[in-house]
């Protein structure tokens, strides 16, 4: 069946999401993460949602999902590209996405993924 | 206020929440809704159709556009007869974080439209209507 | 009624001629309209007029048969309400048919006094109803422009300015209720994209007064640019700001606030890895000049 691409760029796992995402696509994608990460010892993964006209509860705790599962498999995951009206959305809806490190651009998140050794947490809570 | 489209789709199956998002994206931006406007009603239509289908056991999804004087409106009714909702008040709350928890979905979907309201009987099943106006 | 919708088929040139005339020296901003242009549309409404005549009658403006009529005479009215003219002058537009019409309907009907008194009392409950329509156009008309005018003024109002390379600011001037909140969310981070910055300053000294709700508003903004990979620092809290948020309890852990913009532009600077060095001879020979380098990064 149709699946969403995770594509291999040395330590890192590059994911773009282009499509309107249906559930058993998205459980689909949690478990091909894994297992790539499994397989390949990836140690960041860059999730690009930038075309995502729509993140709702679901995909919400999907992306989370991944962050966490990646997080215990020795991996980091930066999400980036999020649009305005989604951030918008998300924040009315309740979901502050705690736990998943965002960028501004695909630039932005490697960066923090290859710098992640040096500079620390980004995204999450940082202090005054 | 008169309707002066109305059409209803099943949700019966997780396909159906995509088309259930993409009917009222058409919809949304056939009556002009902004950007920011339309994202937050297909995202609470996508909530709503989703709950229907998870705890509703599948239902439909009515959407209609409303006019009202001056203003224009879109409202989607989500129907199932499924188990039905025992405590409104809880079901309410913001019951979920991002990485667990079951929450309905419901409270943020509430946040999202002007006017919500739910209609619910246990054992009998549930109505929730949701109305965004331009 | 047929023999009022064929009364005015007929007589369609002469009555249209006639009522042009009849408007124009009624309504002062003849100026604002073309000749050809008022004969089209006159061409049309009488058109129309026939129409809804024959399908639903005179009396029944709502009936189906109208709605072309309806239609066509909102958009005009709208069209004319942005032009310039008043509902009055727009109302009159339809009310000048009477005389020429009643003048036609006592020339055709001279010999049934009766039916001509119908066929009167008919067609001037059609014209006022369809004048109240035109009213109603363009009241909508100006309503809706308001309420654009009151949107742009909130847009110019909160704008958005780029300190430096990935830093923004943006100062808010008033009041922040929930609407402003959403037009600054909307510009922040748009504006955020655009210049794919990493850093936003919200500069607080123009909002008079802090309290729970703004707060809120305040931390959806952050909230929301977090999401998207950006950090908010706050500057320009006044002493009394800062007494109203510890006595209120709102909470503010999360997010980095500054007395000053200067400072938060400092921190956001030092953030993105960047320093200001000052330039300059004089400093190699100023036995200073090593402690004034180090104040200035």
């Amino acid at each position: 069946m149709e699946r969403i691409p995770v594509l291999r760029m040395g330590s890192l796992l590059l994911i773009t999401i282009q499509v309107d995402m249906h559930d058993k696509l998205a459980l689909q994608l949690q478990d091909d993460v894994t297992e790539r990460i499994s397989d390949w010892g990836s140690t960041g993964v860059l999730i690009d949602i930038s075309s995502l006209e729509i993140v709702d509860s679901f995909i919400g705790r999907m992306l989370a999902n991944i962050a966490g599962m990646s997080r215990v498999l020795g991996a980091e995951t930066v999400v980036v590209g999020m649009q305005p009206a989604v951030a918008i959305t998300l924040v009315e809806l309740g979901m502050s996405l705690a736990g998943v490190r965002t960028a501004l651009s695909v630039e932005a998140g490697m960066e923090l993924l290859y710098g992640n050794a040096i500079s620390g947490s980004e995204n999450e809570r940082t202090e005054a | 206020m008169s309707v002066q489209k109305r059409e209803v789709l099943p949700v019966k199956t997780s396909n159906d929440v995509v088309l259930a998002r993409q009917k009222v994206r058409q919809w949304a931006v056939e009556l002009r809704f902004t950007l920011v406007d339309q994202t937050k009603l297909v995202t609470a239509a996508s909530e709503l159709a989703r709950n229907a289908l998870d705890h509703g056991k599948g239902g439909t999804m009515t959407v209609e556009t409303l006019v009202n004087g001056t203003r224009s409106g879109l409202r989607m009714i989500f129907e199932d007869q499924g188990p039905g909702i025992a405590n409104v008040e809880d079901a309410l709350k913001d019951g979920f974080t991002t990485g667990s928890g079951m929450g309905l979905g419901l409270g943020g979907s509430k946040r999202l439209v002007n006017d919500f309201s739910i209609e619910t009987e246990v054992g009998k099943g549930t109505r929730i209507t949701a109305v965004r106006w331009r | 009624m047929n023999d009022l919708a064929e009364i005015i088929s007929q007589n369609e040139d002469k009555l249209r001629s006639e009522w042009i005339r009849t408007m124009s020296s009624a309504v002062e901003r003849a100026d604002l309209m073309s000749k050809s242009e008022l004969d089209e549309q006159c061409g049309s409404i009488l058109k129309e007029l026939v129409g809804g005549v024959k399908t639903s009658g005179p009396e029944n403006i709502a009936g189906a048969g109208w709605n072309g009529a309806r239609e066509l005479l909102s958009s005009i009215s709208a069209s004319r309400a942005r032009q310039g003219f008043s509902p009055s002058d727009i109302a009159t537009f339809v009310l000048s048919l009477k005389q020429p019409l009643f003048v036609l309907i006592r020339e055709k009907m001279a010999k049934s006094p009766d039916a001509m008194f119908d066929m009167l009392l008919s067609a001037t409950q059609m014209l006022d109803s369809l004048a109240l329509v035109t009213t109603e156009a363009s009241i909508s008309a100006r309503e809706e422009l308001i309420m654009r005018q009151q949107q742009e003024l909130l847009e110019l109002s909160t704008p958005v300015v780029k300190l430096w390379d990935g830093i923004l600011a943006l100062p808010i001037i008033g009041t922040l209720d929930s609407a402003r909140t959403q037009v600054v969310m909307e510009s922040l981070l748009q504006a955020v994209v655009a210049t794919n910055s990493r850093y936003a300053i919200i500069d607080i000294t123009g909002v008079p007064t802090v309290d729970t709700l703004v707060a809120q508003h305040l931390l959806k903004t952050i909230t929301a640019a977090r999401l998207m990979g950006a950090e908010c620092i706050i500057s320009g809290v006044r002493p009394q700001i800062a007494q109203t948020i510890v006595h209120l309890g709102i909470n503010l852990e999360d997010v980095i606030t500054k007395a000053k913009l200067s400072d938060a532009f400092a921190l956001a600077l030092q953030r993105s890895g960047r320093t200001v060095v000052k330039i300059g001879s004089a400093s190699a020979a100023n036995p200073l000049s090593g402690l004034f380098s180090k104040r200035e990064e």
